[in-house]
């Protein structure tokens, strides 16, 4: 019955989707707002990632909205999963062979490196804060998978993700003792095309970088632990 | 360029189907990671680097090990 | 043919919300409904980056000083999709680690054996 019915929903919802999805035009033109951003992006910001400067300065405040929204996750992914009893103390590990872990612990720093080049230069080419993030916790994933004796310490990341959320919080709250926005883009502007260039985009980028980062290291640890 | 495109949207397709069907959930997951895969060639495809990048990291890589370490501590057939 | 060429995204776009609705519509065990809501949200965002796509255009990053800003696609819908992507995945590990939980509690998975026990 809850099939049936399950079916008769589908189809209506496919035939309205379907209907209005004719009539919308594929590749023909741009919102105004698209081409305001494209024309003025590099002389008011200095990046030339124009994405990077509509998510970080254009609309920085829902990048902080969304950083809130992956805080409260991790926090509920720690205070859902620890409920219970203590972990017991060490379940003996086979540990990998010698090719996996020596492997691991070679690739592990070059990884962090080029997650670390994505995120400083968000503001000059394809990339960013979250990718940056995504690639170092993809590093301390395969220390989980390849050297399983070895664990990451919660107080750590937790104390990296705090500061970085602070840094981001804390230069949006210069900007508007400087000149009253909230976020404003208060450090000069600097050639377009170099590293130190584009305001407090960089700066923005790099907090965001260490947040995502160790957010989801942190979200993978508490769920390998075992608390039994 | 546009039969790349077509090629690419009927295998993203047929990933999704098999994902729908299978009762093992760990072929299913491999499935899903598989659509991610392709949604990050084609998001390249549609001129957009910044969104592949995130969705190749984040979505094929670590969408993929948290399902695969909900498994473990689950069931992994589907009853 | 030439409608092949303008709607194939759509069409595939369409397919994957198609899909994941129907898993998590009729699907029954809760795994198998979290992986339809990721490839449900997966079809949402390859509409929503396909809606700003100009033909034959570039990408919106001005890496030599000589491109042109008209033929550039819209970046409005890539920010907006960089931020879905994000949540997506903070709301699957939410929804996963709370999975963990309730197999503790009833020790099944499967939504009708878990309406019939009833805390």
């Amino acid at each position: 019955m809850r099939k049936i019915i399950g079916l008769i929903l589908l189809i209506i919802i496919a035939v309205g989707l379907g209907l209005a999805l004719v009539r919308i035009p594929f590749g023909t033109s741009k919102s105004r707002l698209g081409e305001y951003y494209i024309r003025e992006g590099r002389k008011e910001t200095g990046a030339t990632n124009i994405v990077t400067s509509v998510v970080a300065n254009y609309r920085g405040f829902d990048t902080l909205g969304e950083v809130t929204i992956l805080f409260t996750a991790a926090l509920g992914v720690g205070a859902v999963l620890s409920i219970g009893r203590k972990r017991k103390n060490n379940i003996k590990h086979q540990p990998a062979s010698l090719i996996l872990r020596t492997g691991c612990r070679f690739l592990f720093p070059l990884i962090l490196l080029v997650g670390a080049y994505i995120f400083i230069h968000g503001h000059l080419t394809p990339g960013g804060g979250f990718q940056g993030g995504a690639v170092v916790a993809s590093a301390f994933l395969l220390i989980y998978l390849g050297c399983r004796e070895i664990r990451i310490s919660e107080k750590g990341t937790k104390a990296v993700e705090s500061l970085a959320g602070l840094v981001f919080v804390a230069v949006g709250l210069v900007g508007l003792a400087v000149s009253g926005y909230f976020l404003f883009n208060f450090l000069p502007k600097g050639i377009s095309g170099r590293l130190f260039s584009a305001g407090v985009i960089p700066v923005i980028y790099i907090a965001i970088g260490f947040k995502v980062g160790s957010e989801l290291a942190g979200i993978i640890d508490a769920l390998v632990e075992e608390t039994e | 360029m546009i039969w790349l495109a077509t090629v690419l949207i009927c295998l993203m397709l047929v990933a999704a189907i098999t994902a729908a069907i299978f009762k093992d959930l760990l072929s299913a997951v491999i499935a899903s990671c598989l659509v991610s895969l392709i949604a990050a060639i084609l998001f390249y495809l549609l001129q957009a680097p910044d969104v592949a990048m995130a969705e190749a990291a984040i979505g094929a890589a670590l969408v993929t090990a948290i399902f695969v370490i909900a498994i473990i501590r689950t069931r992994r057939y589907e009853e | 043919m030439s409608f092949l060429h303008n709607y194939i995204y759509y069409f595939g776009a369409f397919g994957l919300i198609f899909i994941g609705l129907y898993i998590i519509l009729v699907k029954r065990n809760l795994i198998k409904i979290i992986i339809g809501l990721s490839i449900l949200e997966t079809g949402v965002n390859l509409f929503l980056v396909s809606i700003g796509y100009i033909s034959s255009g570039t990408a919106p990053i001005f890496s030599r000083p000589e491109v042109e800003a008209a033929r550039m696609v819209d970046p409005v819908p890539q920010a907006l999709v960089l931020t879905a992507i994000v949540i997506g995945v903070a709301v699957l590990a939410l929804a996963l680690s709370l999975t963990i939980r309730v197999y503790r509690h009833f020790g099944t998975l499967n939504l009708r054996k878990i309406k019939e026990q009833r805390w």
